[in-house]
């Protein structure tokens, strides 16, 4: 935040408006344009595809700890934990949430920078009963683990 | 249309624990209203968990995530009294934020 010139202002004008306040509201736009949505692996239809987007069928780790619940009463929330033991598998930059039965199978993606840890949780829709999927990426690899939740009742109906 | 979210961030060991309430219809764009018209789908695309001037997650998200969306993670390096805040944006650009210090 050192050069002030592109912002157009005086040191002292600068100062004014607050430059703390200034410095943080201005940092998240930077950040939405950095960032690229992966519009493609959303777009999926099928699991194979999903897979295929993703660069390949991943391999099954204990690593990953995935909680789902075994029966849903309500597929329109199911709450999912996924934890990835770095020990077994280190360097995890991206995590992959698949609902196997619904019209688009990704739920959710979720970029994981170093200092944070390979932990994500949410509740997600689950259309039907099917596997549920996490999937990380560590170091170019792709890994997974899933489970099996039985949905008594719908999930995209509301 | 900016809209709050209910934060909590929370020191537990060596790492910091956020979690995140966001109201948000989350619309698949796959319903139908009681005259059959179909209802847009109007859900939230990305989602950014802030650290001082750091993202430590950055999720992206799809329709499936359930309404009102909750968000947990869990992140190195914060000390009590940081900021922390979550940002997201929906497909129609709508955008909501919420902010808290560690404890």
């Amino acid at each position: 935040m050192g050069n002030l010139d592109p912002l157009g202002l005086t040191r002292r004008g600068f100062m004014r408006v607050g430059g703390t306040l200034l410095a943080v509201a201005a940092l998240p736009q930077k950040i939405w344009a950095a960032a690229l949505r992966p519009e493609s692996v959303f777009q999926t239809t099928t699991l194979e595809a999903t897979f295929e987007a993703l660069g390949g069928v991943p391999t099954i780790s204990e690593g990953i700890i995935f909680s789902a619940p075994d029966i849903a009463e309500n597929g329109a929330v199911v709450p999912i934990r996924i934890e990835v033991d770095a020990s077994v598998l280190p360097g995890v930059s991206k995590l992959y949430v698949i609902v196997e039965k619904n019209p688009n199978p990704v739920a959710a993606v979720f970029q994981v920078p170093p200092n944070t840890q390979p932990y994500a949780e949410t509740r997600v829709k689950v259309a039907q009963t099917g596997n549920l999927y996490a999937v990380a990426e560590a170091e170019g690899e792709l890994y997974m683990m899933q489970r099996e939740t039985k949905v008594t009742l719908g999930g995209c109906g509301g | 249309m900016a809209s709050r979210i209910r934060i909590r961030a929370q020191l537990k060991g060596d790492y910091c624990e956020v979690k995140a309430l966001m109201r948000h219809p989350m619309e698949t764009g796959m319903r139908k209203d009681q005259t059959g018209a179909s209802i847009p789908a109007n859900f939230i695309e990305d989602v950014q968990v802030v650290h001082g001037d750091t993202v430590v997650m950055q999720a992206y998200w799809g329709a499936a995530v359930s309404a009102n969306p909750f968000l947990g993670v869990r992140f190195k390096g914060g000390t009590q009294g940081d900021v922390v805040k979550v940002i997201w944006r929906d497909n129609q650009g709508a955008t909501g934020t919420g902010e808290t210090t560690i404890r």
